[in-house]
């Protein structure tokens, strides 16, 4: 017994991945759940417009935070109903308070289901006709609306990165990666050929499971259509691109899993779709601003619950881009290099042109 | 006639030097064996023969891609897709389409005798068809050279026969074969030998030119008399020794014997 314990220790020892999965991830979920997973919010990014704006912040509970920028101040105390409407739409207050009307209105954004709830609550224990609530997009506060956007990212991450690398290292484990790279093939025809069915299985899952979403739990897709399967589209770039990556870093399928979980689990706990962001201390939060689910969640959540436009989500639009260029373009390159040495196609260009 | 291969070739992997300095050529309508111990650079040596892995140093001489027949070690078909599937994919990859593939399936799963199962999954073929089955899908663009690593190893003895009638009847077609094994009574049956070791040729020449050229000669003995230098043949002992036979006595019996002879004059003249 004394020597099958040593052996497992030693085997353990030259596992880095599951050494990794051992020491890193209970660590990753103390930290997380120690700090990050927080319901309670601290902080309610709030706008109040129109021309008694000061009088009525004045009288907020200290939880709303209302921006206090000059030039925001300006704009809002000459603004109205439709300024405060589009502040919430466009995601830059999660409630903005309109002073044109008698009581004041208060616009919640029912996107952001936490904040929403904690807002709601808060302005409810103010005095009687102080203002009037509104829950703009979720006005029952259905957890499913919220939750539907953002599972539609995390099944396109689960395709993308579990699927795609399990799919790709099957060619590896196999012996017939080595076969494809001897064969009359373009390396991009490989690469495209080995991607293009994953990304359209991942499409069909994203639009099936957004017309479930739709048709079972009623949520609503006040936005644009296109721009909703643009989004999906480059999303899906960096998740599949994220799977040829870890493939190329695994020779095994079970390597690959342990790879691909080390990469969803975080999107799942720091992408702010359960615990949210703004509740997390700027220690982790930061996590959450470099994983791509944050940037799909805005987008979604923006696009199907708040119509928000083009205009208002391109930052996320953007960094999703950026992500989709880079994780992409290096996934492509490393499967490259494994289909076809660079030195190989000279070789075989000088033995063409010696016979 | 066209003979393909190497020059001066060295291959590394990172600090590991996998090859050095290694001269082959195969010629159309021959069989080359490589044969050599775990580690001797067989793989690598077809590996770059075939394009998988860049040459350090010399060069590879070898036809393009699609006139190329390659089968890994590890069989290199696809596990979840059926018999004819796997055909359909190569042969497409190959670009051999229509009545040529017809022709070429009909008569590979008769060669092959894998007639019966073209809907079985090749994962579900045994270790014998599965090898037979590689071998049809290296051969379906009728390649001029064949490159097969190991096609032989974990195959029963009558699949093997099948394949070596395969692999002599692709040669008399005229395909340049080279072929790596660790069967040595299967490289006696190849035009030609290049016995590797640690990554460089210990021999090469046909079998006989092999068995001619081991340094010393090899004893036949009822029983040991050097362990270092002596290993057992069936019933019996044989025992190397680096000095020069009796004039009329063979260096070597076979091939085996002269490939561990020559293994162990290495590993004295290194001591």
């Amino acid at each position: 017994m004394k020597a099958m314990i040593l052996k497992e220790f030693r085997e353990l020892r030259r596992d880095k991945r599951t050494m990794a999965m051992l020491i890193a991830l209970p660590i990753l979920l103390l930290v997380i759940f120690g700090y990050a997973a927080n319901f309670t919010i601290d902080d309610i990014s709030t706008r109040v417009v129109g021309p008694g704006s000061e009088q009525v912040t004045a009288q907020l509970p200290d939880l709303f935070d209302v921006d206090a920028d000059a030039a925001a101040a300006a704009q809002d105390t000459d603004g109205d109903t439709q300024t405060a409407l589009d502040l919430v739409r466009d995601n830059k207050a999660d409630v903005a308070i309109d002073t044109t009307t008698s009581p004041p209105t208060a616009y919640i954004d029912g996107s952001n289901l936490f904040s929403a709830q904690t807002a709601k609550g808060a302005l409810a224990q103010m005095p009687d006709g102080a203002v009037t609530i509104d829950v703009l997009y979720n006005p029952d506060l259905t957890t499913a609306w919220v939750m539907v956007p953002a599972l539609i990212g995390l099944i396109l991450t689960f395709i993308g990165t579990i699927i795609t690398s399990i799919g790709l290292v099957r060619e590896r484990q196999n012996g017939t990666l080595e076969q494809l790279a001897v064969m009359p093939l373009k390396p991009s025809d490989v690469i495209v050929g080995k991607i293009a069915p994953y990304f359209i299985l991942a499409a069909l899952d994203m639009i099936i499971v957004t017309l479930l979403g739709v048709w079972i739990f009623d949520v609503p897709f006040n936005g644009n259509v296109a721009l909703f399967g643009f989004g999906g589209a480059i999303f899906l770039f960096v998740v599949l691109g994220l799977g040829v990556l870890i493939s190329t870093a695994s020779q095994t399928q079970a390597q690959a899993i342990q790879v691909a979980m080390m990469i969803l689990l975080p999107q799942i706990l720091l992408s702010g779709f359960i615990f949210p962001l703004s509740a997390m201390p700027a220690a982790i939060s930061w996590i959450g601003y470099i994983l791509p689910l944050t940037y799909w969640v805005n987008i979604s959540q923006g696009i199907l619950l708040r119509g928000a436009d083009l205009a208002s989500l391109w930052p996320s639009f953007a960094v999703l881009a950026v992500m989709a260029v880079v994780i992409f373009t290096a996934a492509v390159l490393r499967f490259r290099r494994d289909l076809a040495p660079s030195s190989r196609r000279k070789s075989q260009k000088s033995s063409k042109a010696g016979n | 006639m066209s003979a393909w291969g190497a020059r001066e070739l060295t291959v590394t992997y990172g600090d590991t030097v996998a090859l050095t300095n290694v001269s082959v050529d195969v010629r159309e309508g021959e069989v080359l064996a490589v044969v050599g111990g775990d580690g001797a650079g067989k793989t690598t040596l077809l590996r770059a023969l075939a394009g998988a892995v860049p040459a350090a140093e010399g060069e590879v001489n070898a036809p393009s891609l699609g006139s190329i027949g390659f089968m890994p070690t590890a069989a290199g078909v696809w596990r979840d897709l059926s018999v004819d599937q796997n055909i359909d994919f190569v042969a497409s990859a190959q670009g051999v389409t229509g009545a040529t593939l017809a022709e070429r399936r009909e008569q590979l799963l008769a060669d092959t005798g894998l007639e019966g199962a073209t809907k079985r999954l090749a994962g579900q073929l045994s270790g014998g068809m599965r090898q037979k089955l590689a071998f049809a899908l290296a051969m379906i663009h009728r390649p001029p050279m064949l490159i097969l690593d190991e096609p032989s190893t974990g195959v029963d003895p009558v699949s093997r026969v099948d394949l070596w009638r395969m692999i002599s009847q692709a040669a008399v077609d005229g395909a340049a074969i080279i072929m790596a094994t660790t069967y040595l009574d299967e490289a006696e049956r190849a035009s030609r030998v290049l016995v590797l070791d640690g990554g460089e040729i210990l021999l090469a020449g046909t079998p006989a030119d092999v068995m001619a050229n081991v340094p010393g000669h090899v004893a036949d003995a009822g029983q040991t008399t050097d362990r270092a230098r002596s290993w057992r043949r069936g019933s019996r002992f044989k025992t190397w020794s680096p000095d020069e036979p009796v004039e009329g006595v063979a260096r070597a019996d076979d091939l085996e014997d002269a490939v561990i002879a020559a293994t162990l004059a290495k590993e004295t003249s290194n001591a």
